[in-house]
């Protein structure tokens, strides 16, 4: 029925005087993957945390699936089927790789199992388990971390740890996945395998995504529109090719000449 | 290879004791002979102790306890508290005022019934000051929330130091459990604490607490219910530590509110730290050394050497933290330790039970790493060996923004 997964009406957010990001209106597609693209400190971090429920917006609102959303908690919009990645690696070091994505998986309702059935082992708990283990083990798979679930995920490489961040932001089965500069650090051959990655969510997990962004080729190849913001503030929006030879946007990044 | 290859196996209904069964693991043989041995010590020498072994076993079995909710706090969640011994006052005061009426009621034919109805009156009591307690404090984060906690401790001790119905200055003279059979209970209620948190530990819920000691945002994030979890974790914590607190009052004759002061406290959370935070066999383990360790010293420097006690404790204290800490020792470490032991003796036991070797027994727990040749990768290997490696092709892809782009990557790997 509604044709944009996520719609946000003049969201906005100011801390004291400072206007961090305001007048933000995105509206993306079902199925899209649309990139939210601009210099640093630009604000895109602060919308992604306004859209996870981080900052409660001071105005605008902000809709999933027709949905609003605005104030609800963090746990609230996970459980709403808004996950993320975050732009410096937050996974749960001290924890085994399937333990990070089972620790998403925990949520969901047909993982049930209350605090008496898990402390006296009861067959819901075996079972849940069991099924829970099988899942995570399946979303490993996609993302080629099989082999390595029982490592401590501290230990992964850099490039795994990214995949790691993205697999367990799927466990929490959203409907919009937030990537948070999610090729930052990596090398070229990373960047070309997370595009596949990327591809690869999209087709299987069939999760919309929402991606912050520097690297333009990355931008440029798979994002079908993008945002552009520029001090809090949107600079140009629409499809990604023509936004991105657009002149302010340009001089937004390059500077004027 | 696709991601079906995982799939579970549905079909199979599986009952509940073939579960209980599978999660009974050859690694752990060690564990269970430790315990069938120390019942059958008990249940043989247990009658012939001597008083000051039997009092040191009740001592013990209530530090254990105190050590393992601790834990949970501390080793789990990751938040400091120093109000344990607050818990186990209100735990031994009030389950002790109570046991009085349960007593009666029980009209003293069932001792062992009224003392278990008295150790979950004094864990409920405790335990509901926990959640009174944790409810505004767990808002709180690491130093402050130590604070409160450390307060709380001392307004239960002066509290009831103050009440004349807890018998005040003197202390309160309780109804005991008279039996010498008390540590043997204090034994079991030991172990079920362990099961308890355990269990509670290696759940979904216990691997969202220590989601949230390893990254509270991330945890947050992937939904985790941050508050719910911090305040069960506390009041179970709190409720362990008013058993303990139950076990106390019955080992002594009288309770007096100055032996749950700020340096008890602190003790427990010695345990804790030195048994190794998040691993409850080594809580359990250094719980019982540092009080066997205490007793010993006041039974044996005595008089003029009374003074030496607490030196020859921080003594040892400061030894054990070296002894772990030591970058010198650490290959010593690796090689002789208690985990290395126990897997060699569990691995021996295997052996002398099935004949067979653990990696040979299909039954046995298959080890979790995948066969590499299985493991799907999404690196395209034709685009590898056919990329070129040339200057020329290089200068194709760079940017402007290369060296930027390198550098966060640089950081991050030596943030590791």
């Amino acid at each position: 029925m509604n044709e944009y997964i996520l719609e946000t009406k003049n969201l906005g957010i100011s801390f004291g005087g400072l206007k961090a990001a305001e007048n933000v209106n995105l509206r993306v597609k079902k199925g899209a993957l649309y990139g939210l693209i601009g210099p640093n400190g630009a604000g895109k971090t602060t919308v992604f945390n306004m859209l996870t429920g981080v900052y409660k917006p001071t105005e605008g609102e902000f809709y999933l699936d027709g949905e609003n959303l605005t104030g609800l908690d963090q746990a609230a919009i996970c459980k709403k089927g808004v996950a993320r990645t975050f732009q410096n690696i937050r996974l749960f070091n001290n924890m085994s790789v399937i333990k990070n994505v089972l620790i998403s998986l925990a949520n969901h309702p047909e993982y049930k199992c209350n605090l008496f059935q898990s402390v006296f082992r009861t067959k819901r708990f075996y079972e849940t388990e069991k099924a829970m283990r099988n899942e995570a083990k399946e979303i490993l798979n996609v993302f080629g971390l099989l082999g390595e679930r029982n490592l401590l995920s501290c230990s992964l490489s850099y490039g795994k740890q990214r995949k790691l961040e993205i697999a367990r932001a799927i466990a929490t089965r959203p409907k919009l996945l937030l990537l948070d500069e999610p090729a930052a650090g990596m090398n070229p051959q990373e960047t070309e395998e997370l595009m596949q990655t990327i591809e690869l969510i999209r087709e299987r997990f069939r999760a919309t995504i929402l991606l912050i962004e520097h690297d333009m080729k990355l931008v440029s190849g798979i994002c079908e529109e993008v945002t552009v913001l520029e001090f809090g503030k949107t600079l140009a929006q629409g499809e990604t090719k023509e936004v991105l030879s657009r002149h302010e946007v340009v001089k937004a990044y390059l500077g004027e000449d | 290879m696709t991601a079906t290859a995982t799939q579970p196996e549905t079909a199979k209904k599986t009952s509940w004791f073939s579960y209980v069964k599978s999660s009974f693991k050859p690694k752990n043989y060690v564990s269970y002979a430790v315990l069938a041995l120390l019942i059958a010590f008990f249940l043989i020498f247990g009658k012939s102790f001597k008083q000051t072994n039997v009092l040191m076993l009740e001592k013990i079995s209530y530090s254990v306890i105190a050590a393992l909710s601790l834990s949970l706090v501390v080793g789990f969640l990751g938040e400091l508290s120093l109000g344990q011994a607050g818990f186990m006052c209100l735990g031994a005061y009030l389950g002790g005022y109570f046991q009085t009426y349960v007593y009666g009621a029980f009209s003293q034919s069932l001792p062992l019934l009224s003392l278990l109805l008295t150790m979950l009156l004094g864990g409920f009591f405790a335990a509901l000051a926990g959640l009174i307690i944790g409810l505004p404090a767990l808002r709180l984060k690491g130093d402050y929330l130590a604070i409160v906690t450390l307060a709380f401790g001392e307004i239960v001790k002066v509290v009831f130091r103050n009440l004349k119905t807890f018998g005040a200055e003197k202390g309160m003279e309780t109804v005991r459990y008279s039996s010498s059979s008390l540590y043997i209970i204090g034994f079991f209620a030991v172990l079920f604490t362990l099961a308890v948190i355990r269990n509670f530990i290696k759940s979904k819920h216990g691997r969202a607490v220590t989601a949230i000691r390893d990254n509270e945002i991330a945890a947050r994030a992937m939904g985790v219910n941050v508050t719910y979890y911090k305040l069960v974790v506390f009041v179970l914590s709190a409720f362990f530590a008013g058993v303990a607190g139950v076990l106390f009052s019955n080992a002594n004759y009288t309770i007096k509110s100055i032996s749950f002061d700020y340096n008890y406290s602190i003790d427990i959370l010695v345990m804790v730290v030195l048994g190794g935070m998040g691993s409850l066999n080594g809580t359990m383990l250094s719980a019982a050394l540092i009080t066997f360790l205490n007793a010993k010293l006041s039974t044996v420097l005595t008089g003029d050497l009374a003074a030496l006690q607490k030196l020859v404790y921080a003594l040892v204290l400061v030894l054990i933290v070296i002894y772990n800490n030591a970058p010198k020792l650490k290959t010593f470490r690796e090689k002789y330790n208690l985990r290395r032991l126990r897997e060699k003796l569990s691995a021996a036991l295997h052996r002398l039970i099935f004949k067979k070797h653990p990696a040979e027994d299909p039954a046995a727990e298959k080890p979790d790493a995948a066969d590499w040749s299985n493991i799907p990768t999404k690196v395209p290997m034709d685009a590898i060996l056919s990329t070129d490696f040339t200057p020329d092709a290089v200068t194709d892809e760079d940017k402007p923004d290369k060296p930027e782009r390198n550098e966060p990557h640089e950081n991050a790997e030596a943030k590791q």
